[in-house]
């Protein structure tokens, strides 16, 4: 098992026959994943890398049976393109488009609040590298050959930062089950908490590793979740020590702007959930090891 | 982004709250006229930076003659206003408002922001108007009324009718508060905000309710459907470094210490400085090329960094993903042969090809120290501050 994807997830593009669309399929059928066509509106019909294309995500839908998509189309049309997927009955949607404004990331989530809980669209991002369940899929656009196949769940805001830990563990012969990355972006469709509930019911994570920055209260409230529901290990490094208070650093989302915010705040009231801090970026690997082994 | 008082004022009044008479001036000359256009016997000279505090600061200045005004223009303009948000360094001051003065009865707190754990919009008010939120939730938390407002259906009367009540306004002045209250929920959500602040609101002797000073701030990420917001923009009232990153399309914000970084992703950006930290050094600068890092972005990179006299060091850490470390490897050889940097270079490559990418830089003729995770980085660039 993994989270939210494995070999059999069919996939498809929204915005498919863009540049980006056209290049990260490619890199995502050549990794393994089942892309089984697109949607581009008003190129419906045609085939693009021997894939049909349609012109609805509905349509996509009926003729395929896609059950996940991706977004490449321009942050002015990201909210539209999201919900018409959440309305055709996908199950997991990633955006990766930086640029998102926060109004329309509201409007999102409100509108996804029509769907009963198991009827209800996962989305991941936006502002993000994407989903990878390695050896299985990939949805995302991160380079599949740096993740080894295995049991650790990441979840991280940051794309490279998140490469860095999946290689930090390859090179301690550590894999990865599933790697979420949940973007940088102040609200985004999936939080910490969402994604680590998801890792805790899966039967092959055996502990996740949380990358977290500085601004929200996204990863304080994972911790309290993990304190209270949570049997697996959750280890976690937060990013930002010298980050002033008031600047966004690169993530619209990574601003300290009240108590708790900040990367010393949030790793104590981390540290009082029971959650086991890497004390710096270089050692995420090595901390993930040493709670491995004082599990077993 | 942020914009100037009046320019926040002249929003708001389009929404339907009141705010004082007053008018900009770019001048001594000019703002004598403006008092006297405004008329009256009492005015307020207020500093238009991108920044609060500006009264303890020496930026508001209340004048009893045109005269008066003349002169607390001219001790403003074209000087840096210091107050304890824009740093030792300051913000000029290019502009004055000049306001009629009003007589106040009571001051009270308005701020709307997002919420980012309910996700929804937050309207946060208090009695005791004038102080900073911070300060309030500090000396007086019990004043502090919240309100969480469903976007989806926009603010009801009810619950600005509630906050009114809670502020304790008179009741017939109730409905007018209430209108205020509305009027700064719609400008935040219909120009995407992400901030907006009246502090103080205040009630008149005459019983008016106005804005006595307000903030806001938008989201950058909706800019491109905001147009009349983003021609406010004011770039004197920015680093001029970091105009001269975001017009190229870099996140960058300037920092305090010497080691200058370029690195791909804001993640890992933030990762490398706690590093350097942790190794006993000072980030000169948050630089984020994007995850890509092409070469053109790296060029604009070392470019910007060289503009900088604080770095001593420069450190790159590049994770390659889709982009490969040769093709990394060779735009870093290539903006180095156009640009002639002084100070010591770490460069640490990761990710795919990394062996090609640390083949091509060891051939090329450049000059720098080669790193191999983040922590030989941070060390090495630290231990090379000491050279």
């Amino acid at each position: 098992m993994s989270v939210l994807i494995d070999k059999k997830t069919k996939i498809i593009v929204q915005g498919f026959t863009g540049k980006m669309g056209s290049f990260h399929a490619e890199e995502m059928i050549k990794y393994g994943s089942n892309v089984v066509g697109g949607v581009t509106p008003g190129k419906g019909g045609m085939n693009h890398l021997n894939l049909p294309v349609f012109n609805t995500v509905k349509e996509a839908v009926k003729n395929t049976g896609a059950s996940a998509s991706i977004l490449f189309v321009p942050p002015a049309f990201a909210a539209d393109s999201a919900m018409e997927a959440a309305d055709a009955g996908i199950k997991t949607c990633v955006a990766i488009v930086d640029g998102i404004p926060s109004h329309d990331m509201i409007k999102i989530k409100r509108y996804m609040r029509r769907y009963s809980r198991t009827e209800k669209m996962t989305l991941v991002g936006p502002n993000c590298a994407g989903v990878i369940s390695p050896g299985k899929a990939m949805l995302g656009i991160m380079p599949g050959h740096i993740y080894k196949e295995g049991k650790i769940g990441i979840i991280g805001r940051s794309g490279t930062l998140g490469y860095e830990a999946a290689q930090q563990l390859k090179n301690l012969n550590i894999g990865v089950s599933t790697s979420v990355g949940i973007g940088g972006d102040p609200i985004n469709g999936s939080s910490f908490k969402d994604i680590l509930e998801k890792f805790e019911q899966d039967d092959e994570t055996e502990a996740v590793l949380m990358i977290g920055e500085i601004g929200g209260p996204q990863e304080v409230a994972a911790g309290k979740f993990a304190k209270e529901n949570m049997k697996k290990p959750v280890i976690a490094y937060i990013a930002g020590l010298t980050a002033p208070k008031g600047r966004v650093m690169g993530h619209a989302g990574a601003i300290v702007s009240a108590y708790g915010e900040s990367a010393v705040e949030k790793v104590e009231l981390l540290k009082e959930c029971g959650v086991i801090i890497s004390k710096n970026p270089s050692v995420m690997g090595e901390t993930v090891k040493s709670a491995l082994n004082s599990k077993t | 982004m942020d914009i100037h008082e009046y320019q926040a004022k002249k929003i708001l009044s389009g929404f339907g709250v009141t705010i004082p008479r007053g008018g900009i001036a770019y001048s001594p000359e000019n703002a004598e006229n403006k008092a006297r256009e405004l008329g009256g016997s009492k005015w307020v000279v207020k500093a238009q930076v991108h920044s609060g505090a500006r009264g303890k600061a020496g930026g508001i200045i209340i004048c009893n003659s045109s005269l008066e005004v003349a002169q607390a223009a001219d001790k403003l303009l074209g000087k840096k206003l210091v107050t304890n948000q824009t740093g030792p360094e300051g913000k000029i001051t290019n502009r004055v408002y000049i306001e009629e003065a009003t007589d106040i009865k009571k001051e009270l707190y308005l701020g709307l922001v997002f919420d980012r754990s309910s996700e929804s919009i937050m309207v946060v008010a208090s009695t005791e108007g004038g102080m900073s939120v911070e300060e309030i939730s500090k000396k007086k938390p019990e004043t502090i009324i919240r309100s969480k407002i469903e976007v989806a259906v926009g603010m009801q009367k009810f619950q600005a009718r509630e906050i009114a009540f809670g502020l304790k306004i008179e009741p017939n002045l109730i409905a007018r508060a209430a209108d205020t209250i509305i009027g700064c929920y719609r400008a935040f959500s219909e120009l995407d905000a992400t901030m907006v602040e009246v502090n103080p609101l205040v009630i008149s002797n005459q019983d008016q309710i106005l804005a006595l000073d307000c903030k806001m701030s938008f989201d950058n990420n909706a800019l491109f459907r905001r147009n009349q917001v983003s021609e406010l923009r004011d770039k004197t009232q920015e680093n001029p470094n970091e105009v001269y990153a975001s017009d190229r399309g870099l996140n960058y914000v300037s920092l305090d210490g010497n080691i200058g970084n370029i690195i791909n992703g804001a993640g890992l950006a933030m990762a490398s400085m706690d590093m350097i930290k942790l190794a006993g050094g000072e980030p000169a600068n948050f630089l984020d090329v994007g995850g890509g890092a092409t070469p053109e972005k790296i060029v604009k990179a070392f470019k910007l960094i060289s503009m900088d006299e604080k770095v001593k060091v420069i450190l790159i850490n590049i994770f390659a993903g889709i982009n490969r470390c040769d093709w990394v490897a060779e735009g870093i050889v290539q903006a180095l042969e156009k640009i002639d940097i002084k100070v010591p270079i770490v460069i640490r490559l990761a990710g795919t090809n990394v062996e090609k990418g640390n083949k091509i830089l060891k051939e090329s003729k450049i000059k720098y120290i080669e790193a191999n995770t983040l922590e030989d980085a941070a060390n090495k660039a630290v231990k090379a501050l000491g050279n």
